[in-house]
């Protein structure tokens, strides 16, 4: 017994390891976040500040623009997140549910945008969205985003439906609702599990982008937190502990959303993963 | 019921915008893609066609060879370095009696985080005047060691992959830990009356029941390596001397930077070629496992 627990005692201490080796790093950008640069570069960088600089955050809210950026980020997922589930919750059901000749066919058609690298559409799009004028909009990132996320959104809910009984939609049915009654007030509540995998898959591929959002956004009014944040960088390379504020304030959302939903994050993207 | 059920006009109301946004931001571009690939263009004027002259030039271009290079260096480095430390670690972890939830938890921090932040974070933290990792080699007495790791070419293209292969150690390890609790305890049971060691059951039962999973992981780092951009263009750009530069980079340079939009296209073709060639291998190879 004595030597099992010698035993675990070593892998605790090899996954305790791997955790500070996984969490260090992002404490550590706390931590410059609030010094200024007399510590950073004055021998101070692994350690905890000597004086709270909280004045990084208010050069990064005021100076450099970071709550706009915010802000755009904040619509521009939100609303992707709102589109998809609409879009993806009605076509799954069309899909799934409806009867009609070729439902296996358009399956397989957007299941294949799920093999398409964003990459080769990078230029089509920014010639299409230029010859309609939408380059510096939030539609210019809100329509690819959403186009992007409908795939795997419409298999994720369409697996869902699968597992849901026929006869509650028949009772509607017999009650004298209409398809889109049904699709409204009984389909949707039902689906709400899979609305929240959509919805965190959604955040995470929207909120975090970056290909699209520096080629299709050059104007400081639409820029969301990744390509802010790459101006600001170039704007104050040398500002550490401002730079790192800007990176906290683009990482808080995330991380609240993760602590208080972790189970469901992790379920949501393992499931992403596995189904995509 | 049926009646409800195969209303047309539903069916093309709930149908029509996913169909729509599909095929004009996802389908059509692919070919245009393909067409803007056989052009001589500078994206201002009319291209000239030129068939296929931007290919035969591709195949000859060392610097895009040599980012093909690159990414199947990383390809390798997460098929052999990642994937079985993620398998380690997610056996382990599902294994242990206490702290689960916490290792999970802890080990997907940097999955959800974006690639900029992660890329700037360790820009910092390799900073040759500054950085973290200096710093702590210097903390530990290995001044000698000091170097600035992302400036100079030997050195940068291996300290590129780290943050990635760091980023997403938490996920793979994730989802293989999902597959293991799905595995029925009794075969374990089983195994254990019969005197099976851990080890044993690890390489007997649990990797080979876990194959579909480990199918899944593979794909995903292999086409995600294949595929890389964002944390490479926010640590290097693919410099220094184009030493880090990979598919991607390369064409983005090419389209956005030297407005070669026809050759740029070319590239962004071979990368779709290059990801469905290889999920077709592996389809292959793990197919040809199971018989």
């Amino acid at each position: 017994m004595r030597k099992k627990n010698w035993k675990s005692g070593i892998l605790h201490i090899f996954l305790l390891a791997f955790a500070v080796v996984q969490i260090y790093p992002l404490f550590w950008l706390l931590t410059f976040s609030l010094k200024d640069n007399v510590e950073i570069f004055g021998g101070n960088i692994a350690g905890l500040p000597h004086k709270w600089k909280i004045e990084n955050y208010e050069n990064a809210i005021g100076e450099a623009k970071v709550l706009s950026y915010f802000f755009n980020s904040v619509l521009v997922t939100g609303l992707t997140i709102i589109i998809v589930i609409i879009f993806s919750a009605t076509a799954a059901y069309a899909i799934q549910r409806m009867i009609w000749k070729g439902r296996q066919a358009v399956m397989k058609i957007i299941l294949l945008g799920l093999m398409i690298p964003i990459h080769a559409a990078l230029l089509p799009l920014f010639m299409i969205l230029k010859s309609l004028h939408l380059l510096n909009s939030y539609f210019a990132l809100i329509i690819p985003y959403t186009a992007f996320g409908l795939p795997m959104a419409v298999y994720i809910i369409a697996s869902f439906l699968a597992s849901i009984p026929r006869e509650l939609e028949e009772a509607a049915a017999i009650d004298g609702c209409g398809t889109i009654r049904i699709f409204g007030s009984v389909i949707f509540p039902l689906v709400k599990p899979a609305l929240a995998t959509v919805a965190i898959f959604t955040y995470i591929s929207s909120w975090n982008e970056l290909m699209f959002a520096v080629t299709f956004v050059s104007k400081q009014q639409y820029k969301t937190l990744t390509v802010g944040i790459m101006s600001m960088v170039g704007a104050y390379t040398t500002k550490w502990g401002q730079i790192g504020a800007g990176l906290v304030i683009a990482t808080i959302p995330t991380i609240i959303i993760y602590l208080l939903l972790s189970d469901q994050v992790q379920k949501s993207l393992v499931e992403g993963a596995v189904k995509g | 019921m049926n009646k409800i059920l195969s209303n047309k006009k539903v069916i093309c109301l709930f149908l029509f915008p996913t169909l729509l946004l599909t095929a004009v931001i996802i389908v059509i571009p692919i070919f245009i893609s393909g067409y803007y690939s056989l052009l001589d263009w500078d994206g201002i004027g009319k291209g000239i066609f030129i068939g296929l002259d931007n290919y035969k030039e591709l195949i000859k271009d060392g610097r895009f060879l040599n980012s093909i290079k690159n990414s199947l260096l990383f390809a390798a480095f997460s098929l052999f370095l990642q994937i079985p430390f993620s398998l380690l670690l997610a056996i382990i972890v599902a294994n242990v009696k206490k702290g689960e939830k916490f290792y999970r938890t802890a080990y997907f921090i940097p999955v959800i985080i974006s690639t900029v932040v992660i890329g700037q974070l360790w820009q910092k933290i390799y900073n040759g005047d500054y950085g973290l990792l200096n710093s702590l080699l210097g903390i530990a007495g290995l001044d000698n060691l000091q170097q600035d790791w992302l400036g100079q070419e030997k050195t940068a293209l291996i300290c590129s992959f780290i943050p990635i292969l760091w980023q997403y150690v938490g996920y793979h390890m994730l989802i293989m830990y999902a597959g293991v609790k799905s595995l029925s305890t009794e075969i374990y049971e089983a195994a254990r009356i019969d005197g099976a060691s851990n080890t044993q059951i690890a390489f007997r039962i649990t990797i080979p029941l876990l194959k579909p999973i480990l199918k899944v992981c593979v794909t995903f780092s292999l086409i995600g390596a294949l595929k890389v951009f964002d944390l490479i263009y926010v640590l290097t750009n693919g410099g220094p001397f184009f030493s880090t530069e990979v598919p991607s980079i390369y064409m983005y340079t090419t389209i956005f930077d030297s407005f070669n939009y026809g050759y740029g296209s070319a590239i962004s073709i071979f990368i779709i070629l290059e990801c469905l060639v290889f999920t077709m291998l592996l389809n292959l190879f793990f197919r040809g496992k199971e018989v």
